[in-house]
C-alpha cells in the first residue's frame, strides 16, 4: 500500500508552505509513508462513543479584564524583522 | 581546593551561605571547566559576561542576607526558552540572528531565585528528537562511553545539551523541555535525574512551541534533591499562559525524604515489551525488589492502550506542531530567502531554514489535518489520547505512583537509528504515555548495563503529585547508590 505517492507529498508540501525539489520527493515520500504506515494502527481502536481529547486538564478558560494591558512597543515587535520600515514590516508586492 | 563544579545543590548553598567560596569564584570555576568541555557541544551559546554579572549580584546578597533559593547557583538553560538580549534558536536554520525583547516565564522566576545562567543549551532542532543529532548547531556528545567501543555516543534528546553539561558539571543545574520524553531520556542517557512535571506547573510563556497540548518545562540535576530544589523555583502560576495551574508550589526538597512505607506502586504489564533488553527488565525488578522490601505494595496494573500512546503522539505532536511552525514565514524575525512573491518567499525561507526531521513532522501534520483525513487522523488520535488518560485515572484509582523502565536502550552511537524515523520514535515508547496524559514523570539513575551505560527508572505521578513522585525517585536513588561517573569526569581528575 503506498498512500504517499508524488501527488500527496506535493499537496502536504502546498500546504506546510515548504519548497520540496522534484528530485527530493522520493525520499521525503519513502520516510513519510513510514511514518502513516506506522500511525495507522490506531484504526484497529475502538473509539465509539469516546469523546476526543483536546486539553489534559479540564481548566475552564480564563477571562481577564477586557483592558489594555501591553501595547506600544512597536519598536520591540519590528527588532527581530528582516526588513521593516516607518514601524511596518516589508514584504514582497502581494497585489500587482 | 575541591571542585566546586562536582557540589551538589544543596552544598554550593551551603558553601555560600559560609563563604566559604564566593559565587563568582563558583561560576568562574564553571566557565572554565565549560571551556575544557567544548568539543561535547553542549552549549550553543555561552554567557559567560551574563553568569558573572548575575554571581556578582548574589554575592551581594549573600552578603546582605537577604539570598535567594537558588542563589548563585550556576545553571544551563534549554536554547528553546527565549531570553531577553540573548540569542534563542531553538536549534534552527530559521531563527537565524532571533534575539528575544522578553524573557520567558520559567527563566524569569529562575533568575528572580538567584539562578545564574551559563549559556544556552544544544537541543534537537525544534525539540523534535532522541538524540540531539537533528540540531543545526551540531551533535552533542554523551560524556559517558561505553567501556566496549570509543564511538561518541548521543546524550538522548531533545534536551539533550542540559542533559550532558549536567553531567559533565559545566552545569550544576539545568532547564529542558518535554513533550513526549525529552527530559526523562536524556537524563537517563546521561546517568542523571530529570522531572517532567505534570502539564501546566511550569508556564510554557517564552518557550519556544513544539506542541503546545503536550510541551511542559523540566528540571534536570546530579540527584532528585537538586531537581527538586530547582522545580519548586520555576514552577507557578502565570496568567500569560492559559493551560498554567494556578495552585500553590510547595517546597519539594523538604519533602523528599518521607520514604516509600506504605506506598502503592503499580506496575504496568504493557511495559513488558520482548524488544526491551533483559538488563533493562532485570533493573525494573531490581527496582521493584528495592521498593517492596523497604514496604512498599506492589501492585500489577494494566494500562491497555499503552501500545498507541506511541502512534497517537505522532499524529498529534506533529499535528500542533504544523500549526505553532506556521509562523516561521520569513517576516517578522529570523532567516528570509526571498521569492519571486510572498508565496514563494515563505517556501523558500521555510525549505531553507528547516531541517529534515522538522520538514517531515510539518508535513505529516499538515496531512493528517487536510481535508479528508481529519477523522481518520487527528479526531481519532484525540480519542485514543482519552482512553490513555482514562487508563491512567482508572489505575490511580488504586495506586500512588507507577514504576517503569525509563528508556528502551542505553545510549547509542551517533548515527545509529538515523536510517528510519520509527527507529528513532521508538526511544520514547515509554515515556510519551506521559505526556498524552499531562502527567508528571522522572528518571533517575538506577544502574548500568554491561556496557558500563546508565539505566533509569521511570516513576510517573497523579496530576500535581510531584512530590511523591520525587520521594519515590529520591528513594530508588539511594537504595541504587549510583556512584559511577561519566568517562569524561574520569579522564579529567586523571
Amino acid at each position: 500500500m503506498s498512500v504517499m505517492d508524488k501527488n500527496t507529498v506535493n499537496k502536504a508540501a502546498r500546504l506546510a508552505q515548504i519548497e520540496i525539489k522534484e528530485d527530493e520527493i522520493d525520499a521525503v515520500a519513502s520516510k513519510l509513508e513510514g511514518i502513516i504506515g506506522f500511525v495507522e494502527q490506531l484504526s484497529e481502536v475502538d473509539t465509539k462513543d469516546v469523546q476526543p481529547l483536546e486539553s489534559v486538564h479540564e481548566i475552564a478558560h480564563r477571562l481577564r479584564e477586557d483592558a489594555v494591558n501591553d501595547g506600544g512597543i512597536s519598536e520591540k515587535v519590528l527588532k527581530n524583522a528582516p526588513e521593516s520600515q516607518e514601524g511596518f514590516f516589508v514584504v514582497s508586492k502581494i497585489v500587482e | 581546593m575541591t571542585d566546586l563544579t562536582a557540589l551538589s545543590v544543596s552544598e554550593a548553598l551551603a558553601g555560600l551561605k559560609n563563604k566559604d567560596f564566593s559565587a563568582v569564584e563558583l561560576t568562574q570555576s564553571h566557565i572554565d571547566a565549560m571551556e575544557k568541555a567544548r568539543h561535547l557541544n553542549a552549549y550553543i551559546i555561552e554567557t559567560p559576561e551574563i553568569a558573572l554579572k548575575q554571581a556578582a549580584e548574589s554575592d551581594k546578597r549573600y552578603a546582605s542576607g537577604d539570598n535567594k533559593p537558588l542563589d548563585g547557583i550556576p545553571t544551563g538553560v534549554k536554547d528553546l526558552f527565549c531570553t531577553e538580549g540573548v540569542q534563542t534558536t531553538a536549534a534552527s536554520k530559521i531563527l537565524d540572528g532571533f534575539v528575544p525583547t522578553y524573557e520567558s516565564t520559567v527563566t524569569t522566576k529562575l533568575f528572580a531565585d538567584g539562578a545564574v545562567m551559563l549559556g544556552k543549551t544544544n537541543l534537537d532542532e525544534f525539540a523534535m528528537g532522541s538524540s540531539n543529532t537533528t540540531s543545526h548547531f551540531g551533535n552533542v556528545i554523551n560524556p559517558w562511553k561505553a567501556n566496549d567501543s570509543d564511538a561518541d555516543l548521543v546524550p538522548g534528546g531533545s534536551s539533550g545539551g542540559s542533559a550532558a553539561a549536567v553531567a559533565a558539571n559545566i552545569a550544576m543545574l539545568s532547564t529542558g523541555t518535554d513533550t513526549g520524553g525529552s527530559i526523562r531520556q536524556p537524563a537517563a542517557f546521561c546517568g542523571i535525574a530529570g522531572i517532567r512535571p505534570t502539564y501546566g506547573r511550569c508556564s510554557r510563556w517564552g518557550i519556544v512551541a513544539f506542541a503546545s497540548s503536550l510541551d511542559q518545562a523540566g528540571a534536570f540535576g546530579r540527584s532528585v534533591e537538586d531537581c527538586a530544589h530547582m522545580l519548586t523555583s520555576m514552577s507557578g502560576y502565570d496568567p500569560k499562559d492559559s493551560t498554567s495551574a494556578n495552585l500553590d508550589v510547595p517546597d519539594f526538597a523538604s519533602m523528599i525524604d518521607q520514604g516509600v512505607k506504605g506506598l502503592k506502586v503499580g506496575i504496568p504489564k504493557e511495559y513488558r515489551l520482548d524488544e526491551t533488553p533483559a538488563e533493562i527488565n532485570a533493573l525494573w525488578e531490581q527496582g521493584i525488589e528495592w521498593l517492596r522490601s523497604e514496604g512498599a505494595e506492589i501492585v500489577d496494573i494494566s494500562l491497555p492502550h499503552t501500545k498507541y500512546a506511541l502512534p497517537a503522539y505522532y499524529i498529534i505532536a506533529p499535528a500542533e506542531a504544523s500549526s505553532n511552525l506556521a509562523r516561521y514565514d520569513g517576516v517578522r524575525y529570523g532567516l528570509r530567502v526571498d521569492g519571486e512573491d510572498l508565496a514563494e518567499t515563505y517556501a523558500k525561507t521555510r525549505a531553507e531554514g528547516f531541517g529534515e526531521e522538522v520538514k517531515r513532522r510539518i508535513m505529516v501534520g499538515a496531512y493528517v489535518l487536510s481535508a479528508g483525513y481529519y477523522d481518520a487522523y487527528y479526531l481519532q488520535a484525540q480519542k485514543v489520547r482519552r482512553l490513555i488518560q482514562d487508563d491512567f485515572k482508572k489505575a490511580y484509582e488504586e495506586v500512588d505512583v507507577i514504576l517503569t523502565p525509563a528508556t528502551p536502550s542505553s545510549a547509542f552511537a551517533i548515527g545509529e537509528n538515523e536510517d528510519d524515523p520509527i527507529k528513532m520514535y521508538l526511544n520514547d515508547v515509554f515515556t510519551v504515555t506521559v505526556n498524552m496524559a499531562g502527567l508528571p514523570g522522572m528518571s533517575v539513575p538506577a544502574g548500568m548495563d554491561s556496557r558500563g551505560l546508565p539505566l533509569g527508572l521511570q516513576v510517573i505521578g497523579r496530576p500535581f503529585d510531584e512530590a511523591t513522585v520525587l520521594r519515590t525517585c529520591r528513594f530508588i536513588e539511594k537504595a541504587a547508590a549510583f556512584s559511577a561517573k561519566p568517562q569524561f569526569l574520569m579522564n579529567k581528575a586523571a
